[in-house]
């Protein structure tokens, strides 16, 4: 177990700068309301690993004293626009970093409640992992519900569930199983492919960096190893190779004379020097002769790189064109059906249309149906409701302009999300996982 | 050296160079901010990346405040040369004898806010329709709000309560005509993450990132540098101390820390150490809680 989360670095500045070098990063998200310890949580995770400096720490004090506040808020760390800290909330996706010797993380920090099912969403959509929170003595409630629902949704692979506030309920391992199993009935119905269980007391740290005293029964692992060691590297998709072209870089100088290189960010996959490839939606075959990083040129580039690909063949490429290989190639079709969540105001109209980007492409479509919506209380379909407003969450069907080249969102994150944009606003009014 | 697993500091490369490609492409007329600062290296640094063997397809921009430290503007110059980079200056000095702004007078008198003036107008001559910059989400409570592509109004102002949703790396930058967007491709990297990234790529930095002799006095527990338009209270007196800036702003807000740090892993060592955030000893954060949430929400950086 790891106690020691600061690197001591009068030991030893190289080795230490060393193994710098070497964190993994992981991204979590957490969603909670304002009572049930999830800014506690934070604060314990960024204060035990010595993210929180002296003068925030100075200037919370004083700003909790002057709001009446017994103990240091540390929601107020949390809450970083005046409208939330006046208002005591979270409107709004918040990012929060903190480091161990062995991980560094990003927190995006969500608020819980059923208006705010957009910002949870967006929290999720770059989240490797789920810290879920529930209070010992209420257990599951209809936002816990939701909190998983989304996760799974946004195909979120790891899931923690804390149940929080075990002094409450005097320790007791008997209600710490009878939550779990309870949540444990809610993921058969949802699609959740690691979740692990920590009982915890966030206010004093009970299993949280250090194991707790009071609750010899549990014999897992703290939440702080959990996040410092879930295996995250085989999470990425390495087998469907694509890479969808961002920007062709074209140097016009002596020097560089015929250069043309298809610069962009390996969505999936591996792409390797001599590798024979397709171009989407040409169909024109080609095979790589260079890839470069900068003024290197490397052999093999894997998901997550951004690369500048050059081919043998001189053939016509653009930004929004896709590069597969032949024998792996993606759905290419204009008919697309979709999980959604709405995020505007203005409702969603059926025929209508709007703008669709996906990956580097972006294309017209037209809602053709709504095939049902989600009930967020019971979490029910509801196929004969077709009005979807703000937050809702459901299943669409769209027709595109033009065919997209996509996976399903299950099977590949960067080549089966897509947004909606509208056309006369230019706002960013959903959210698209395609099935 | 290619490992299926990526570290957290390729990942945040990866990262960067993706979101600035994006800038390139879905705007006209993007410029990337340049302050001379570590920060906005390091951004430059990646935009070099970016598009190598093109050149960077798009100039800088460097709002002078007439208040920066001397070996900024050579660096600045130096970089520019040794690049073969484009850089934009505009002066803040300029918007004052126009009459768009008045001089701040008193002891804390700053250029900080008028140079948002300075830079909007720059931005309304040349039509850029995206600035990149170096803004980074840890900095500071408003900043841990922003977007990576953050969307201004005619006004060039932004509406913290109204940002567009971001998910996944699908960004959207479409916008009216008047309108424009700031990037900000290091959103996710703190400034432990920036300085091993300098040490790793060997990044040239200026010389007042590492510790020198300098006159400072102390204000507020703060060392500020002497400066001919710096005002002195009566009871404060100029030392001479070795010093290095944590930050590069104005002369006028920038706090200097005692430090006997003369390479990037003595900054490393001492950053992993230290116990007071980065902007702590930012004088222009100090003018109110929501200081850097105004000032943002009014154009600023």
């Amino acid at each position: 177990m790891s106690t020691n989360l600061v690197i001591d670095m009068k030991t030893n500045i190289n080795e230490t700068i060393g193994s710098y070098t070497q964190m993994e990063l992981l991204r979590f998200t957490t969603a909670g309301s304002v009572d049930d310890g999830k800014s506690t949580l934070i604060g314990r995770l960024l204060y035990d690993s010595k993210a929180i400096f002296e003068d925030q720490l100075k200037a919370l004090e004083k700003a909790s004293m002057l709001k009446g506040d017994e103990t240091i808020n540390l929601a107020l760390l949390t809450d970083g626009l005046k409208a939330e800290r006046e208002q005591g909330i979270t409107i709004d996706v918040a990012y929060r970093y903190f480091h161990t010797p062995r991980r560094k993380f990003i927190i995006a920090d969500t608020p819980g409640h059923i208006q705010y099912t957009r910002n949870m969403v967006t929290g999720a959509s770059t989240a490797n992992l789920a810290l879920i929170l529930v209070d010992a003595r209420h257990g599951i409630v209809e936002q816990t519900r939701r909190h998983a629902f989304i996760a799974s949704l946004l195909q979120i692979p790891h899931m923690v569930v804390c149940i929080n506030k075990m002094d409450l309920v005097s320790y007791s391992e008997e209600r710490f199983n009878e939550i779990t199993q309870q949540f444990l009935e809610i993921a058969t119905k949802l699609d959740i492919k690691d979740i692990r269980f920590v009982p915890i007391c966030a206010l004093h740290g009970d299993n949280i960096v250090k194991r707790s005293t009071q609750m010899p029964w549990y014999e897992g692992p703290t939440l702080m190893w959990l996040l410092e060691t879930i295996y995250i590297s085989s999470d990425t998709n390495f087998i469907d190779a694509r890479f969808p072209v961002q920007y062709v870089i074209r140097p016009n100088s002596k020097e560089f004379h015929d250069y043309r290189g298809y610069a962009g960010r390996v969505a999936s996959g591996i792409f390797r020097k001599g590798d024979k490839i397709k171009v989407l939606p040409s169909g024109y075959t080609s095979t790589i002769v260079q890839i470069d990083i900068f003024e290197n040129s490397i052999n093999e580039a894997v998901a997550g790189q951004s690369v500048s690909i050059v081919l043998a063949d001189d053939i016509d490429i653009s930004r929004g064109d896709m590069i597969v290989k032949e024998n792996n190639l993606p759905v290419i079709s204009q008919d697309v059906e979709m999980m959604f969540c709405w995020f505007n105001e203005r409702p969603l109209q059926i025929k209508g249309k709007y703008i669709l980007r996906h990956t580097t492409n972006e294309v017209k479509c037209m809602i053709n149906d709504v095939r049902y919506k989600i009930e967020m209380n019971t979490l029910q379909r509801n196929e004969t409701d077709k009005h979807v407003g703000m937050n809702d969450i459901g299943r669409m069907s769209v027709r595109t302009q033009k065919p997209i080249f996509f996976d399903s969102y299950r099977k590949n994150r960067n080549t089966g999300s897509v947004i909606l944009i509208d056309e006369i606003t230019n706002e960013t009014i959903a959210a698209g996982m395609i099935i | 050296m290619i490992s299926y697993k990526n570290t957290h500091l390729q990942e945040l490369e990866n990262e960067a160079i993706y979101v600035i490609r994006e800038a390139a492409a879905q705007f006209e007329r993007p410029t990337m901010l340049f302050s001379g600062g570590k920060d906005s290296i390091v951004m430059y640094h990646l935009a070099r990346k970016a598009f190598y063997p093109a050149k960077v397809p798009f100039p800088l921009l460097h709002i002078d405040t007439g208040h920066n430290f001397q070996e900024t503007l050579e660096f600045r110059d130096y970089l520019m040369k040794k690049t073969g980079g484009t850089c934009i200056v505009r002066y803040v000095q300029d918007t004052i004898n126009q009459g768009k702004v008045q001089e701040e007078t008193g002891y804390n008198a700053s250029r900080n806010v008028l140079q948002t003036v300075t830079l909007l107008d720059a931005i309304e001559e040349f039509k850029f329709d995206c600035a990149m910059g170096g803004g980074r989400r840890d900095e500071e409570k408003a900043r841990a709000k922003e977007r990576f592509f953050s969307h201004r109004d005619e006004f060039g102002q932004w509406d913290p309560k109204n940002q567009r949703p971001e998910l996944w790396n699908i960004f959207n930058g479409r916008k009216k005509m008047g309108e424009h967007f700031r990037v900000f491709p290091l959103s996710n990297w703190t400034e432990l993450d920036v300085w091993l990234y300098i040490l790793l790529e060997k990044i040239e930095i200026p010389s007042i990132y590492f510790s020198h002799e300098r006159e400072v006095f102390n204000r507020d527990g703060v060392w500020l540098a002497t400066a001919p338009f710096m005002k002195l209270k009566p009871t404060e007196h100029p030392v001479i101390k070795r010093v290095r800036c944590r930050t590069i702003g104005d002369i006028t807000c920038t706090g200097l820390v005692l430090s006997e740090a003369s390479s990037v892993e003595d900054i490393v060592a001492e950053i992993a150490q230290t116990r007071i955030t980065e902007r702590g000893g930012r004088y222009d954060d100090k003018r109110s809680d929501t200081a850097m949430e105004d000032r943002k929400r009014e154009g600023y950086f």
